[in-house]
């Protein structure tokens, strides 16, 4: 019978509940089972299979512990060329045991390898939820076989699935002196060497405290962050933040900490609690990015205008979801237009990319492309975006400049910059350079007249001489040579 | 050996697998990839192993564990990698989050492993005897050297000491030079294309070989991948001069192996005939060095020749030399306008707000949002960072300390010469970089005379002594050099680099220097590691 053990829910972070246990595939009638069978199948393997129900079982968790202490006296002897012996009896290494341990994982995947069969699911917990699981037993229940140092997190969790590996002989520094009375300097001492520590014994919170003062005396991160995993664990979520607010080290490892691991609301409550709310307010925004879907994203952008940004930041996350929001129209529209193919703009010119989440200055040139000629009352004119989004001149006139001539549309670019004045003669400015107009106009091939009316406009005489021979704008070389003479 | 990568491993006749990698979880995934398609049915089995460098990672493990792997290494070790020479005077830890892990997340775990590079140095080349220090980070690692000799007093060792003073100097104290464009032909290089691990991949157009009577068919299209080390006797002459220096050394340099090739010519006896071969490969490998040089030289120059080059160093001058700092710029403006890359614009404003201490409000406020609106509203999460930094900020007292910083340290030199430079100055062309100034004060005359400018720049400064056992006190000769070492902590370019070495073989000097850092930058990647990673926008 193969049985696959398979967790429902979202892989587990440390700290959090992982889905319940769920028994899939079972071959051969199994479905039918009744659900208190499940409970001795569980129980039935010759090595005791890995479930949440573990703690219940109070009885052979002692009887387990005993076993292990008796087997530890012979492991911690000196004669470095000691046999170990598996629960079975079987010598550790030996091929029948690691036959037989891995026919009794079968319950899990064989041969050390977690059951990952579905990709991203974890098939355990980070952390057990019960409490006495750093009983010496817990060393022995399908340990990672190592050679040398355990892993850190052994230290704190174990009865994750099992592995069985064959097991390679263990050094004995890993167990020698072994006790349960260390302080917590000896602990943080043993922890930085990676050996084995239960951190359960530490109860009360001066102890804990200690403890965490230690780990961060002697600035090994590891360490620290065992701690505060332990700790996260281990109280209560205000006494843990009161007191890292007066331990920066200790308070950065753990911001660092739920950072990677993507605890993304601990995190916010943590900067919440320590009123470092500009921070909550962008790290809030920054979530956006990870949001897909533009009508999706424009929610979330508007319920974060009313976060505690900075006035000027809060300004710009307004305007942030107020163009999107209006893209949203824009593109919906458009796509439209263009798909019914009445539009000769769009007929010209098929849009290559839609205008969702592209920059304000981008969404001015693409409305200044589609929709130069629309009134202010739409929300795709180029006016309208210029009023809402206070586009200043300079910036204004250089996109549609831009935009216009990359349509070729000249007498476009010449209303830009005709204004009448009280005489009721028209005059050219403005609020950038001509020799800039020129060099847009260049850069879209405009013909030499055109080019050569705004070279004339060049201010500074010098530039004026120089744009007017590159691009052969004769006539404004022979005025300037009459002009001089 | 094989590049870590995603999906199944290579196939290979081996027992044993060895991952060897830096503690980053997006690694972690990929090896758990990579563990969990193996063919479990088919091949032999295979043990793995991981090893971390420079330090194992709790998180690290956990993610492992969670993606349901951690059971399936046997071995899981540390190699305590921490310094990693890059050449006869540099050590580099290549720590690319080192300055933003320090600078905005406050997070110590690149000066501890500083710290620890540095008790190593200390256990191979003894120890140190003075340690000078500025900034809060040069501090901290200070103080964990001191507490990690106190905990190990085995590490008394009997080697005669190397390093007379070890300097170490925090990022944020100099924020100007990785900000400016780098001159010397390494950092150019360096600024254009990229160097990665003393590797450089340029467009191979220049070096194809060019054959007779072949109309340019067969371009190669891979890139061309260079070394560039000491170990080149060509470019161990050239990479610290300023670039406009490059030209006459590869002219002369031309007309000696010409010269030297022609001697065929003369070679009359036998014995000539056969020196000149035994000479052959030297020769060869001396031209193919100069012809690759030539040809990056040639491509450098098409950038500096360029007319944007010349604007932006043009802006970048002023603004060292204190010109314009407190107005809006027309030519920041105009990049903003013509959207050229973001990290350029970046550069320039904080270059700007680095020179005047920090920008009014209704500067600061003008650029910020040009730059929101012409490349997206998301990054306010990197303007963020840059102000967090130090590096884009507002102008919180009236005063603007750069002036007096740049007068009293001589931060900005008019006469320059390029060719044969007298003064550190070269390196930026006019830019004497700050960080290097202080090293050499430290030298000469020693930082008492500097004590009103210290105070000015951000951290302590200090000094620490470290007891040498009886009979080790160095006696120095009569005209040798002390020797210190530089830690730059956050970061430090090419070009600062070339001008310690400068000073090195300055006449009476005094002293020489070794560099070591926690990474080799560019203003380029620099600033890339200080902004946002923004997902690519939904298409």
């Amino acid at each position: 019978m193969v049985l696959c053990a398979e967790l429902a829910g979202p892989p587990a972070h440390p700290g959090e509940e992982a889905g319940t246990l769920r028994a899939v595939g079972l071959a051969g009638g199994g479905m039918n089972r009744m659900k208190v069978d499940e409970e001795e199948y569980w129980h039935s393997s010759k090595c005791k299979a890995f479930t949440f129900d573990d703690d219940d079982d109070e009885l052979s968790q002692l009887k387990e512990s005993k076993r292990a202490v008796n087997s530890l006296r012979e492991i911690v002897d000196d004669d470095d060329d000691l046999e170990k012996f598996s629960w079975s009896g079987e010598p550790v290494g030996s091929i029948s045991w690691s036959i037989k341990e891995t026919a009794s994982s079968s319950s899990n995947t064989p041969e050390g390898r977690d059951s990952g069969l579905q990709k991203g699911s974890s098939s355990h917990p980070a952390l057990p939820k019960q409490a006495s699981s750093y009983s010496i037993s817990s060393f022995f229940k399908g340990r990672n076989k190592l050679g040398s140092f355990q892993s850190l997190s052994d230290a704190l969790s174990d009865t994750g699935v099992k592995s069985y590996a064959p097991e390679l002989r263990r050094p004995k520094a890993d167990y020698k002196d072994y006790s349960s009375d260390w302080s917590p300097k000896d602990t943080v001492r043993r922890m930085q060497r990676g050996k084995i520590c239960s951190l359960e014994r530490f109860r009360s919170l001066r102890e804990k405290l200690e403890l965490l003062d230690e780990a961060v005396s002697v600035h090994d991160g590891n360490v620290i962050t065992a701690i505060l995993i332990f700790l996260k664990r281990t109280l209560k979520r205000e006494i843990l933040f009161q007191e890292l607010e007066v331990r920066q080290v200790a308070l950065r490892h753990l911001i660092h900490f739920l950072k990677e691991t993507g605890e993304q609301k601990l995190f916010l409550d943590l900067l919440r609690f320590l009123d470092r709310t500009e921070e909550v307010a962008l790290s809030q925004y920054r979530e956006h990015l990870s949001i897909q879907d533009a009508e999706k994203r424009r929610e979330f952008l508007k319920g974060c205008i009313r976060l505690p940004f900075s006035s000027e930041d809060a300004v710009h996350v307004q305007d942030h979801y107020t163009l999107l929001e209006r893209q949203i129209i824009i593109e919906a529209n458009d796509r439209h237009l263009e798909a019914a193919g009445q539009s000769e703009i769009f007929r010209k010119y098929p849009r290559k990319a839609s205008i969702l989440n592209m920059p304000l200055v981008t969404t001015l040139f693409y409305s200044c492309f589609y929709h130069y000629t629309e009134g202010e009352g739409t929300f795709s004119s180029p006016t309208n975006l210029k009023k809402t989004f206070k586009i200043p001149d300079k910036q204004y006139v250089l996109t549609a400049l831009a935009a216009r001539a990359k349509l070729r549309a000249w007498h476009d670019v010449d209303a830009l910059f005709t204004t009448k004045n009280w005489l009721g003669y028209t005059k050219k400015r403005a609020p950038i350079g001509f020799h800039r107009v020129v060099e847009i106009l260049q850069r879209n091939s405009a013909p030499v007249q055109v080019l050569q009316e705004y070279v004339r406009l060049v201010e500074d005489v010098e530039t004026r001489l120089n744009l007017a021979m590159k691009y052969k704008c004769h006539d404004v070389v022979v005025d300037q040579i009459r002009w001089k003479n | 050996m094989f590049t870590l990568k995603a999906g199944r491993l290579p196939p290979a006749d081996v027992k044993n697998i060895i991952f060897l990698v830096r503690p980053r979880l997006e690694l972690m995934d990929i090896i758990a990839e990579n563990v969990l398609s193996e063919d479990r049915v088919r091949s032999p089995l295979r043990d793995f192993h991981i090893l971390f460098v420079p330090r194992r990672s709790l998180l690290c493990e956990q993610r492992l564990k969670d993606q349901g792997v951690l059971g399936s290494f046997i071995h899981r070790e540390q190699y305590s990698l921490d310094l990693i020479p890059f050449d006869g005077d540099l050590l580099s830890m290549e720590s690319e989050s080192a300055f933003k892990e320090c600078y905005l997340e406050n997070d110590q775990t690149s000066l501890y492993q500083a710290a620890k590079g540095l008790m190593t140095l200390q256990a191979l080349y003894g120890t140190i005897p003075q340690i000078f220090g500025k900034g809060d980070c040069a501090r901290h690692v200070a103080n964990m050297m001191i507490r990690m000799k106190r905990e190990f007093p085995g590490g008394q060792n009997s080697i005669f000491p190397i390093f007379d003073t070890l300097l170490l100097l925090d990022r944020n104290v100099d924020l100007l030079s990785p900000l400016a464009t780098q001159l010397t032909y390494e950092g150019l290089i360096d600024e254009i294309y990229g160097i990665q691990n003393t590797y450089v991949k340029l467009p191979p157009e220049k070096f194809a070989p060019k054959k007779q009577g072949e109309g340019g068919k067969d371009l190669p299209t891979e890139p061309k991948k260079l070394q560039l080390n000491s170990a080149e006797e060509l470019y161990a002459e050239i990479r610290d001069k300023n670039f406009n220096a490059v030209g006459s050394v590869l002219s002369k340099k031309a007309k000696i192996i010409s010269a030297a090739f022609e001697e065929r010519h003369h070679a009359k006896t036998v014995g000539e005939i056969k020196q000149f071969v035994s000479q052959l490969p030297h020769m060869q490998a001396a031209r193919s060095s100069l012809a690759n040089h030539t040809s990056i030289a040639e491509l450098i120059k098409d950038i500096t020749t360029s007319e944007d080059f010349f604007d932006n160093l043009t802006v970048e001058q002023e603004f060292m030399s204190g010109i314009d700092t407190d107005k809006v710029n027309n030519y920041t403006e105009d990049c903003i306008a013509q959207k050229h890359p973001l990290i350029k614009i970046l550069r320039l404003v904080c270059l700007q707000s680095v020179c005047n201490s920090g920008l009014k409000q209704k500067v600061l406020d003008h650029y910020k949002r040009e730059i929101l609106q012409t490349y997206g509203y998301e990054h306010i999460l990197t303007l963020n960072n840059l102000e967090k930094a130090g590096l884009l900020k507002l102008q919180t007292s009236s005063r603007n300390n750069y002036p007096t910083i740049r007068k009293t340290m001589r931060l900005w030199m008019d006469d320059v010469n390029e060719q044969n430079p007298n003064d550190i100055s070269y390196v930026y062309s006019g830019y004497a970089p700050l960080s290097v100034r202080l090293a050499q004060l430290l030298a000469r005359p020693g930082w008492r005379s500097i004590e009103e400018v210290l105070k000015m720049l951000p951290g302590p400064h200090f000094e620490e002594r470290q007891q040498l056992p009886t009979g080790l006190q160095k006696k120095r000769q009569q005209g040798e050099n002390r020797v210190t070492l530089v830690f730059f902590l956050g970061g430090v370019t090419y070009a600062e680099i070339a001008a310690l070495r400068f000073l090195s073989q300055m006449e009476d000097g005094g002293t020489e220097y070794v560099i070591a850092t926690t990474k080799l930058i560019n203003g380029t990647n620099w600033i890339k590691s200080l902004m946002e990673k923004l997902e690519p926008p939904p298409f």
